[in-house]
């Protein structure tokens, strides 16, 4: 029925960028998140995009998924760009309008902080539309497995996540059941006021609630009668591993902090 | 009211990669009154067909008319909400769609978006209470605390209190044992008689449609497979064997019986009785007579 | 002589005190390799038999063997590896993400280490014929392959004993006959023993041995052929009887005097086709 259901953004691929490992990917995101603000030069934020733009061709993920994933933030972008021009009073003035004039700092300060930001969606949305919720999850269950020792549930978080995950689709073909029953007995679900419309929520929520309550309970069962007893002295099929290739792009990823700390002006 | 499809096809998420037909080219016919019976497998486009008796689906070509209500292709529909109020239909698991705090008042849920009067609902809840096997004093407790098979009365309850013309039962004795399975259908049966219903019963069951239905209707990826007369439909062993559904207990064992005698003892919608009385008369070496 | 596997003496059982028996004073015995059908009315306590035996519910009186050890909260996690279930729902008992995620459910909680995991995940998927689905998502498989996955994860971690607690009831035709012949290829290649609680006519005439339950006793305990000699008694219990059982009884009724109940087609006409000879 719902074949064609992707959760999330993942777009299936077997690129290197696929291939790697997701703790790699995770860890690589989180300090680009501080590099990003290394660059303060043409030179640096050079590096900074071709990284990105590098990352972004040999994920061979279309650019329309990329696109479709920064037009939520877009507007940010730009209203980031015009704050900038407006505020920022530096530099030559380039441009006069009125008694408005806009100065040549503003500019570059303005394309400035709207790359940084558009370069850092860029990367994090490449995670997502590359790895697998489950993947992401099990890299979340490995990077945090030093707080077990601080009694963090660890392990039962990633496994409600996968649980969860995998019910997505479950419990998408069961509200269309319902809307259908309850369409057919003379619910209106598109029609009359917001009001109207709220109240006829109710009849569909109520059962996916029971019927939500009744699976948790009896998948609760089979697990237990498949001799589920919490994560102590579980082994795992889905393995982690760090391959040469994460290597190689660890390597690769020093070399540009390198080249940003080169560049960068002081 | 009779029911219509005019090469009726619906294509699943038209203009994406992922289009698919459902159904495809299907036309027959269904006088106003009839019990028919639909069969096919899982992905036969059989449920996708009863969404169109209700306006759930619109056809994507063609034309399905039900009485004076017409669904076209492209087409926005009218008079959708009396179009449900005169077609119902129970769905697989129908309990799965009760919500109120009580009883009474699931039932009353559909007949009140009709727009039925109060005093005409309890009315025809105090009727449709007994005919569908339940008594009165579970009508204020909550639908949650009965049993599977009492919440699926309900659900039915609901759907009948409506009062529709047109019956749709989407296999809706799945998951009930053989007495709540015989119950349900005999109490079907009952009600398409005395109200003069339309009934359209999707089932996996041979056994079921012959003894039900007057009309079946065989589904087959998406196109209509065969159709005609429960007899002369599940007499055709082979036509059905190709699409690997089976015929009922009582033909294959005749079929078997006419092998092995090498005597034609062919199947006419004998009851089991009449089938025993025919056998036995072979079996002693007379004839039938004809 | 057969081992026990199964041993229930007196057992009784009841969700809460004040709530109603739903198993009276039940005894019975299952033997390795034995093939059993429990069969009975919805509410007439199949279930709860399957949820005792493995640990799932434990009963107020009486008390349960599995091959001589009583089911204790010490003892389920060793019974729950000799006990394999498969519920009825097929949705809720897929725990994975993946098929092969699933299958590797039941070895993960036992510590089974990767490679046997591996190893066994392709044995047990194909001797289900499910080989060619390792990496598909659960909403992309039939009911009838969901539940031929959960029986992958059940035989992967190699039970005594394999519940089928109304494994089949949602499905289709299609299905059933699917997780019948995977049952019959399972259970030809494996020392197993099968209980299937069920209302499919042709899943109690292929075991070997049927318990029969009514309001929570156990109201006979048979031969298939002997339960269905009882056809008007089992009609009385709200159960039913197979076409061959009812065609067999109007045979009778009209003079044609059988040797013994037939339980498949070929058996009643074998029977007719001898009386035909002699007359």
């Amino acid at each position: 029925m719902n074949n064609t259901l992707i959760i999330g953004q993942y777009v299936p691929g077997n690129s290197l960028v696929h291939k790697l490992d997701p703790r790699t990917k995770i860890t690589l995101i989180f300090f680009f998140v501080f590099i990003v603000f290394l660059a303060n030069n043409v030179v640096s934020y050079s590096i900074l995009a071709l990284f990105a733009l590098a990352s972004m061709v040999t994920s061979r993920v279309p650019i329309r998924f990329i696109m479709k994933g920064l037009t939520p933030v877009w507007f940010l972008i730009v209203f980031t760009f015009i704050l900038h021009i407006i505020v920022t009073k530096e530099g030559t003035v380039w441009l006069e309008i009125y008694s408005f004039q806009i100065y040549s700092g503003g500019v570059f300060q303005g394309i400035a902080i709207s790359l940084r930001f558009f370069l850092l969606i860029l990367i994090t949305s490449l995670l997502t539309l590359t790895t697998t919720p489950i993947e992401i999850t099990d890299a979340i269950e490995d990077m945090l497995h030093p707080l077990k020792k601080v009694k963090f549930p660890v392990h039962e978080l990633a496994l409600m996540m996968s649980i969860s995950l995998r019910f997505i689709p479950t419990l998408m073909q069961e509200t269309e059941k319902i809307s259908k029953a309850q369409a057919s007995r003379g619910v209106d679900f598109r029609t009359g006021s917001i009001k109207d419309r709220a109240k006829a929520v109710v009849p569909l929520l109520i059962p996916l609630f029971v019927s939500a309550f009744k699976r948790a309970e009896e998948l609760a069962m089979a697990m237990e009668a498949r001799g589920y007893k919490g994560g102590e002295g579980r082994t795992k099929l889905r393995e982690l591993k760090i391959n040469a290739r994460d290597i190689a792009v660890y390597l690769l990823f020093i070399a540009v902090i390198a080249g940003l700390l080169l560049t960068r002006g002081y | 009211m009779d029911i219509t499809f005019n090469n009726v096809s619906y294509i699943y998420q038209e203009n994406s990669p992922f289009a698919h037909k459902a159904i495809e080219d299907l036309n027959f016919h269904i006088p106003s009154g009839s019990f028919v019976a639909v069969i096919g497998h899982t992905g036969s486009g059989k449920s996708t067909l009863i969404q169109h008796l209700n306006g759930l689906a619109m056809p994507s070509r063609g034309e399905v008319t039900i009485g004076d209500f017409h669904l076209k292709a492209k087409e926005k529909p009218k008079n959708m909400r009396e179009l449900r109020s005169k077609v119902g239909v129970v769905f697989q698991y129908p309990e799965h769609q009760l919500f109120e705090e009580t009883v009474v008042k699931d039932i009353a849920f559909g007949p009140e978006n009709f727009g039925v009067e109060k005093a005409v609902i309890e009315e025809r809840i105090r009727d449709i209470i007994p005919a569908v096997g339940l008594s009165e004093d579970i009508l204020e407790r909550s639908p949650f605390d009965l049993s599977g098979g009492q919440m699926r009365r309900v659900a039915i309850a609901g759907v009948m209190a409506v009062q529709p013309e047109v019956l749709v039962l989407d296999e809706p004795t799945a998951g009930l044992d053989p007495r709540g399975q015989k119950e349900i259908l005999q109490m079907f049966y009952e009600l398409h008689k005395r109200q003069g219903l339309t009934t359209i019963l999707v089932t996996h069951s041979m056994e079921d449609a012959l003894k039900y239905a007057d009309h079946v209707l065989i589904m087959n990826k998406g196109k209509k497979y065969m159709e005609g007369n429960p007899v002369e439909v599940f007499t055709q062993k082979d036509a059905l064997h190709k699409v690997q559904l089976d015929v009922p207990e009582s033909v294959a064992f005749l079929s078997k019986f006419e092998k092995r005698f090498k005597y034609s003892l062919p199947f006419k919608g004998q009851t089991v009785d009449e089938m025993a009385e025919d056998i036995r008369r072979v079996v002693q070496g007379g004839r039938i007579d004809e | 002589m057969r081992e026990k596997l199964i041993e229930f003496r007196n057992v009784s059982f009841r969700y809460r005190e004040e709530h109603p028996w739903v198993l009276k004073n039940c005894s019975f015995e299952i033997y390795e390799d034995e093939s059993i059908a429990i069969i009975g009315h919805n509410g007439s306590g199949k279930s709860t038999i399957a949820k005792l035996i493995n640990g799932l519910l434990f009963p107020q009186e009486g008390e349960i063997l599995i091959a001589g050890k009583p089911v204790t909260e010490e003892t389920i996690w060793d019974i729950r590896k000799d006990v394999g279930m498969v519920f009825q729902n097929p949705d809720n008992q897929f725990v994975g993400t993946t098929v092969q995620d699933d299958v590797a459910f039941g070895m993960e909680n036992r510590g089974i280490p990767r490679e046997e995991m591996i190893a066994r995940i392709e044995e047990s998927l194909t001797a289900v014929g499910m080989q060619d689905y390792h990496l598909t998502e659960p909403h992309r498989l039939s009911g009838g392959q969901k539940q031929r996955v959960a029986i992958a994860g059940v035989l992967a971690v190699s039970p005594k004993v394999l519940i089928l607690d109304e494994a089949t009831a949602m499905l289709d035709p299609k299905g059933r006959t699917e997780i019948m012949n995977t049952l019959n290829q399972v259970q030809e290649k494996n020392n197993l023993s099968l209980i299937t609680i069920t209302h499919d006519l042709h899943e109690v005439v292929q075991s070997d041995r049927v318990i029969v339950m009514n309001h929570g006793e156990i109201w006979d305990e048979a031969t298939p052929r002997e339960i269905f000699a009882k056809k008007h008694a089992l009609r009385e219990i709200g159960l039913d009887v197979p076409f061959v059982a009812i065609l067999a009884d109007e045979l009778q009724v009209k003079g044609l005097a059988l040797t013994k109940e037939p339980l498949n087609h070929e058996e009643l006409l074998e029977e007719l086709w001898t009386l035909h000879s002699t007359t």
